[in-house]
């Protein structure tokens, strides 16, 4: 059991260096300086209090995301749709966040709790057709995706703004921001939308590994027929997976809807964080606390490549690319696990 | 006398697990050589070192007295070495001949001569008379063609010596003895064969000589007619092994299961379970004795609630429990020992600590208001695992790291523990060895001495007849006969599983 929670622990680690080194080649075989570039990236992320603030908020939504598709992953689920379920989730809070006015006590609660149902909603469509057609849930969510993207677009357009591009700005009493974390990070964006994605890990990890729920949930994604001879709920217990991991996605869409932006903009394409909340999943394992860290190598690495262009001409597109080949050795863990097979052969 | 093979102090290592222990094994040409051992004795590891699966990291290997490396399957197939598989490599939707040419088709300007190969498998199949249809579709042919397919894919490559890996586990009574005559025609023509199995009957049926390993060591090799079950069972277990179960006679008590007229049918809609009536008592095993395929699994699975049944009645303990949700079937006192340990025992992927309380996770004190309690939980599976001599590192392990016996105890330890009023038993012992085929047994034998009613359901006549107290007999998906162990025979049994009628009155119950 230890060992393979060393390797669960070192696979990633060991992906992430291969990354690096590889993306190294790339930026010399391409001309550029691969310890200017890397040296800019890390200021970039982590060398001011700015930068820091910078990177927690945009690891707010990675957080979230990559526990939707964990969830679902774990209860024997692929759910594309993440992106789609944030996308919604988004609109859902900001629609509470504009068109009630109430306490703050009771309108940013209500406002997250909106975009988890969003996001439930949305999941379960797909969940639904899955436990009772046995419609395959990858294809109902990527379609599920577009359906978001566009009705959403239309909702923005039509009620949300008088065909306009934008929503209003929500009201301050729905509102994650915060002059206090912002002055702490020499106004940064960051907002207290952290503290939900740790709490949102922490409920994940004591759902699934605690509760008689959980226990169901994972045996059913291991196992159907065995779940169904234990006398449990197959069906219901598919949906019910799918709907807690849209839930997650709805509220890393609040995030973005009740922190980064207060508002929802009309959008020409997918936001990128549901898709990216797929490679999140699997360099963290597909556990809480696994996500919570490569959520936070993918929030660095995406705010510290904008500072790249500027301290040492790299362009950005570097960064995308060592993210692709970390996720590249990650999905290759076979290669890393030989490798790791044969260091400890030799170490002996 | 020369060897055909000969394989000399192998020795294969895992990690720090030794697997085969200088393990010697010698054939000689035209004999049946039976290689026998427990579940994970490491039978099948000196095999796959032998076809080239895996590489030894001791000893050597000679074919015709030649020291030979076998790095690959090829150079297997090369040297006439071939392995009827216990699980078969076919592919379902091709005729017999092309699965059979699969790999090494003759060509004739580019285009496969399928003609000429089905003329070659046609003479092949007479020569050893294995009666085999060479344009039949594999999904067409029964389990015991399909095994000849795969007899006839390693001749056609010219094999001389053949491995046979556990290849009864999957016939019928009847087709076990074709399959003994085949092997028979097969010595005959001047083929070797090495016979991996841990049935004794068919050991003494059918081999000249038997190496017995146990553990990854090499206990020895024995000539069959010098030997007997008994003295092989205990080289293989290492103790006494007792095969005729004592037991008291039975008990019987009130009716416990009742069934009327109860009518399945498969995802086809064709009717595999007939206007079946039977009845459990409490206190007696009742043995269903029956060919594979005759509506047993449809039987069970509409008992314990996991298909539909169309019409009928089941009662347990005077409650109806027709067609009720599992878990509830579960709650009004049914265990089950599902036929298949891996679909629906356990969940293979959880610790084999999670899975002892499959059924019972939602009840205190396993859990409260809805929170695991891990405590209660992994002192329940460390108590049954003790109990039921379940041979795992610790409670923590995967239930798929676990051999299939040890599998196998841990389920019947669940299901017991339970303390159901019916405990359904389906092949129970499929695939075990001879020691934890005993250990079931007793355990069985044991339900029925507290009072419970058992129904066990079992392709093995011998276990049937060893362990029942009354056998009800499967064709076609009626009870056609209820029979006294004590008064039958196997010869009777076969007969009525094939679907002759009995001669005396009493033909259902």
């Amino acid at each position: 059991m230890n060992s393979t929670r060393f390797t669960n622990f070192f696979v990633p680690v060991f992906a992430v260096l291969l990354g690096v080194i590889a993306g190294s080649i790339v930026m010399i075989v391409s001309g550029y300086n691969p310890i200017a570039g890397y040296s800019a990236l890390l200021y970039g992320a982590f060398g001011d209090s700015y930068y820091i603030g910078e990177t927690i908020r945009q690891t707010t939504p990675y957080i979230l995301a990559g526990l939707a598709v964990a969830f679902a992953f774990r209860t024997g689920l692929f759910n594309i749709g993440v992106e789609g379920q944030l996308i919604v989730g988004w609109l859902a809070s900001v629609w509470v966040g504009v068109s009630f006015d109430l306490p703050k006590v009771i309108h940013l609660p209500l406002a997250v709790l909106a975009a988890a149902a969003a996001g439930a909603l949305w999941a379960f469509i797909p969940g639904f057709l899955k436990a009772r057609f046995k419609v395959h849930e990858v294809i109902i969510t990527i379609m599920m995706n577009y359906i978001a993207l566009h009705v959403t677009n239309a909702i923005i357009r039509s009620v949300l703004s008088d065909k306009g591009f934008k929503s209003a700005k929500i009201h301050e009493s729905a509102s994650l921001q915060s002059e206090f974390l912002q002055s702490i990070t020499d106004y940064s964006t960051l907002h207290y939308g952290i503290i939900i994605a740790l709490i949102g890990a922490v409920v994940m990890w004591f759902l699934l590994e605690k509760t008689t729920k959980g226990y169901e949930l994972r045996a059913v994604g291991f196992n159907q027929h065995a779940s169904r001879y234990a006398g449990m709920n197959v069906p219901r217990n598919i949906i019910l997976a799918m709907v807690i991991s849209g839930a997650f996605a709805g509220v890393a869409g609040a995030m973005e809807g009740l922190g980064t932006f207060g508002n929802i903009s009309v959008k020409a394409g997918f936001t990128g964080v549901g898709f990216d909340g797929i490679a999140v999943a699997l360099i963290g394992s597909n556990n809480a606390f696994g996500i919570i860290l490569s959520a936070l190598l993918f929030g660095a690495l995406k705010v510290g490549a904008l500072e790249m262009p500027s301290s040492a001409d790299v362009p950005t597109e570097l960064v995308d690319i060592v993210i692709a080949l970390i996720i590249f050795f990650v999905a290759s863990s076979y290669l890393i696990r030989l490798l790791l097979s044969r260091f400890k052969k030799e170490g002996k | 006398m020369e060897y055909v093979i000969e394989m000399l102090n192998i020795r294969k290592v895992f990690g720090n697990f030794v697997a085969n222990d200088n393990i010697t094994l010698q054939v000689k040409k035209g004999e049946i050589h039976a290689l026998l051992g427990e579940n994970g004795a490491g039978k099948s590891t000196l095999m796959n070192v032998l076809f080239g699966l895996y590489q030894p990291d001791g000893g050597e290997i000679r074919v015709k007295g030649q020291p030979v490396k076998i790095s690959n399957p090829n150079v297997a197939n090369d040297l006439g070495i071939g392995m009827v598989h216990q699980h078969f490599m076919l592919v379902d939707t091709f005729t017999v001949t092309e699965n059979i040419i699969l790999g090494s088709e003759p060509t004739k300007g580019g285009k496969i001569d399928i003609k000429r190969a089905e003329q070659e498998v046609r003479e092949l199949s007479e020569r050893y008379g294995l009666a085999v249809d060479p344009t039949a579709k594999i999904a067409n042919i029964s389990v015991g063609m399909q095994q000849r397919v795969e007899i006839l894919k390693t001749l056609y490559r010219g094999a001389e010596i053949l491995i046979f890996d556990e290849p009864t586990a999957v016939l019928t009574p009847q087709e076990i003895q074709e399959l003994i005559q085949i092997m028979r025609a097969l010595v005959r023509e001047g083929k070797s064969i090495i016979l991996i199995t841990h049935k004794l009957k068919e050991i003494m049926e059918v081999c000249d000589r038997v190496t017995v390993i146990r553990r990854g060591k090499g206990i020895g090799t024995l000539n069959v007619a010098d030997t007997n079950p008994n003295e092989l069972a205990a080289l293989m277990v290492g103790r006494e092994v007792h095969f005729k179960t004592d037991k008291r006679p039975a008990q019987p008590g009130k009716e416990v299961l009742e069934i009327k007229d109860l009518v399945v049918k498969d995802a086809r809609g064709v009717t595999v379970v007939d206007h079946l009536n039977l009845t459990v008592r409490a206190g007696e095993i009742v043995g269903i004795a029956g060919v594979d395929g005759n509506g047993q699994t449809e039987l069970v699975e509409a008992i314990t609630g996991l298909i539909k049944a169309e019409s009928g009645s089941i009662k347990l303990n005077g409650q109806d429990i027709f067609n009720l949700p599992p878990r509830k079937i579960t709650e009004a006192g049914m265990g089950h020992i599902p036929q298949d340990r891996h679909k629906h025992g356990l969940v293979l992927d959880f610790p084999i600590g999670e899975n002892m309380v499959l059924q019972t996770y939602y009840k205190e004190p396993y859990s409260k208001k809805g929170i695991l309690n891990f405590k209660a939980i992994y002192e329940k599976a460390r108590q049954l695992i003790a109990e039921f001599d379940v041979r795992t590192p610790d409670e923590y392990t995967q239930a798929r790291a676990l051999s299939g016996g040890n599998q196998q105890k841990a389920i019947i330890g669940r299901e017991v523990d339970r303390n159901p009023d019916l405990l359904i038993a389906a092949q129970p012992t499929r695939g075990l060895d001879v020691g934890a085929i005993e250990f079931i047994h007793k355990r069985l034998i044991e339900q029925r001495d507290q009072g419970k009613a058992v129904l066990l359901v079992s392709f093995e006549l011998d276990e049937v007849m060893n362990v029942s107290d009354r056998i009800a007999v499967i064709y076609e998906g009626k009870i056609v006969a209820i029979v006294d162990p004590k008064e039958t025979t196997e010869q009777e049994l076969g007969l009525l599983m094939a679907g002759s009628k009995r001669k005396e009155a009493g033909v259902s119950s």
